[in-house]
């Protein structure tokens, strides 16, 4: 009973992730060297870049599905990149994962596929595993569809699926990767309002890898953005919708004026013709998305509070509106 | 330059290691606990189901041809006596491991391997491994002795029904005399022999699904992956079967002394 409260007093606190110079290739390819940062443990970030970065990349090796070439990921004191496969197995037990396509078992139907992770890893009797197992699936909106196997769903109804089997384990650290690819944009804003609800609920550490730029503008506590096999800038979400560096720039407000081209970077030429265009102004700062009890999560940030902490003035017309900035239709 | 060659001339050998240490890492996940029985019986049922049927009927025509060679050859030596023992002796040797083989690795063994590889392109195998299960001790170590089950039973049937082949064609076709085949039976053919057709059974069936379960769970590349990775699968293992074939029957020659007498 003891220990019990231990651990829930533990997991309120959710995990924090360091990763010190983690470089990763494939062959000669080098995928992004040196990258370094910190996930404070409770908080929301994600991850952007350009498609073929290596976000999805990144995400496997911070799980150790991947080994790095070189560098370390320090989570509860263990090395990921490091350790011995037994510890590995151990550490995972913190993480829940949603997949790019949910990655059900396909043999199996959705209940037994939310179910797996507590038939294999706890003692609870069937029961129990079913309350959870309900619980989780109302959560995800999934009631009724228990019987169905993941081939005859919708690609939405799988990515939730995947989410509730994520969470069955009450994890400490939640990773997802592009959780908003193939959705439609009613879903996806239900899906964000989902994240932001279960890290009020939980207080798991949140990384989400992503290139959708609206989520990436009002979800997150903090953001960071891969770009040319490095990690461009990673810092507070008012940090990089303030900032003038031009990858960020150009990236968090979808412009085409900018280093990022078609294919990965322009060439000096088209960088030379677009050196005489006036840059469009820094769209406003909106509103960090609430919980849908209007209760501020516990990592969130009073709006402004980093600007001001750090003498940044933000774009006129910031923190007035919850769409400032955002792309029509949301 | 020289470098680039070397490497891509080398590479056959680190595929060769790499599946060698799968080999002992399924070897090590034998021994984990809990046990997967429920998965271990679906993939035997599952392995029995789509190999039996074609190992009979591979096994009929194979008795027939040995008994029509062996037969032939037999009477030009003037020993039609010994027909039935040569016959015996040929399948319960060779060909029943041989036709099991064949069976194991083509049936069984791409069964598994695109089972395995579909998982695997869907992030499953991903997913199980971020669940904190590991998908050797869930998955392969289950398969690997279903198929060694499996196997050894092939070898029984085929064993079975090439004989019967043999002495229905032999007697029917062949003129032979049905109390000379059965009685020779036992001439040149010994306990031995039986001992080393299920031994081989069962290290094809080891091998097969080791093959098997490696290219399927290191296929990659969409869809197109797991075609390739059965059919490299199927192709591995039939080289390899052959190979350990040879290996083991040139062993049993030296070690067990032909029967006398």
């Amino acid at each position: 009973m003891l220990l019990s409260a231990v651990q829930r007093e533990k997991s309120a606190m959710g995990v924090e992730i360091k990763v010190e110079h983690l470089t990763k290739s494939f062959g000669k390819q080098l995928i992004w060297g040196d990258v370094t940062l910190t996930i404070p443990p409770g908080e929301i970030c994600v991850m952007l870049g350009p498609s073929g970065t290596g976000k999805s990349v990144l995400l496997k090796t911070l799980i150790g599905l991947l080994k790095p070439d070189t560098g370390s990921i320090l989570i509860e004191g263990t090395d990921i990149a490091s350790c011995s496969e037994k510890d590995l197995y151990e550490i995972r037990k913190l993480f829940g994962v949603l997949f790019q396509d949910g990655a059900m078992f396909g043999s199996m139907n959705l209940y037994d596929n939310v179910a797996f992770p507590l038939r294999e890893h706890t003692k609870k009797s069937e029961s129990e595993i079913r309350n959870i197992v309900m619980e989780k699936m109302d959560l995800v909106g999934l009631v009724g569809s228990e019987t169905k196997l993941p081939g005859e769903i919708s690609g939405g109804m799988r990515k939730r699926a995947g989410l509730a089997r994520a969470l069955v384990l009450d994890p400490e650290i939640v990773l997802f990767d592009e959780p908003d690819s193939g959705l439609d944009p009613v879903r996806t804003a239900f899906l964000n309002q989902l994240i932001i609800d279960l890290n009020a609920q939980i207080d798991a550490t949140f990384l989400i890898v992503t290139h959708d730029v609206n989520t990436a503008r009002t979800v997150p506590d903090n953001i960071g953005l891969l770009y040319h096999k490095h990690l461009a800038m990673f810092g507070p979400r008012e940090m990089l919708l303030s900032s003038e560096e031009p990858v960020v720039r150009q990236f968090l407000n979808a412009q085409r004026v900018g280093p990022i081209g078609m294919s990965e970077e322009k060439d000096a030429d088209e960088l030379e013709a677009e050196k005489g265009q006036d840059l469009p102004p820094l769209p406003p700062i909106p509103m960090q998305q609430m919980p849908s009890n209007g209760i501020a999560r516990r990592s969130q940030q009073p709006p402004g509070e980093w600007c001001r902490a750090n003498g940044v003035s933000p774009p006129p017309g910031s923190f007035m509106s919850s769409n400032a900035g955002l792309a029509p239709g949301v | 330059m020289s470098s680039i060659t070397a490497t891509k001339a080398l590479r056959p050998i680190g595929t060769a290691g790499k599946l060698f240490a799968f080999g002992l890492d399924v070897g090590r996940g034998l021994f984990r606990r809990p046990f997967q029985t429920r998965e271990f019986i679906q993939q035997a049922w599952f392995i029995a189901s789509v190999t039996i049927i074609p190992t009979a009927l591979v096994a009929i025509p194979f008795g027939a041809v040995i008994a029509l060679q062996v037969g032939g050859l037999i009477k030009q030596f003037g020993a039609q006596s010994f027909t039935g023992s040569a016959s015996v002796l040929a399948v319960v040797r060779e060909a029943g491991p041989i036709a099991t083989s064949l069976l194991i690795a083509g049936a069984g063994g791409s069964a598994i391997a695109a089972d395995l590889g579909a998982r695997k392109i869907r992030e499953e195998l991903d997913a199980m491994m971020v669940l904190g299960i590991d998908p050797i001790q869930r998955l392969v170590v289950p398969r690997v002795l279903a198929c060694m089950l499996v196997a050894v039973f092939l070898n029984g049937l085929v064993s079975v029904v090439g004989v019967t082949g043999g002495y229905v064609f032999n007697v029917v076709l062949q003129d032979g005399t049905p109390g000379a085949y059965l009685a020779s039976f036992t001439a040149l053919a010994q306990l031995p022999d039986l001992w080393q057709g299920m031994a081989k059974a069962l290290v094809f069936g080891l091998i097969a699904a080791i093959v098997a379960c490696y290219k399927g769970m290191n296929a990659g590349g969409g869809p197109k992956g797991v075609g390739d990775a059965v059919n490299e699968s199927v192709v591995i293992s039939f080289m390899l079967l052959f190979l350990v074939n040879f290996i083991m029957s040139a062993i049993y020659l030296q070690l067990v002394p032909p029967k006398t007498g």
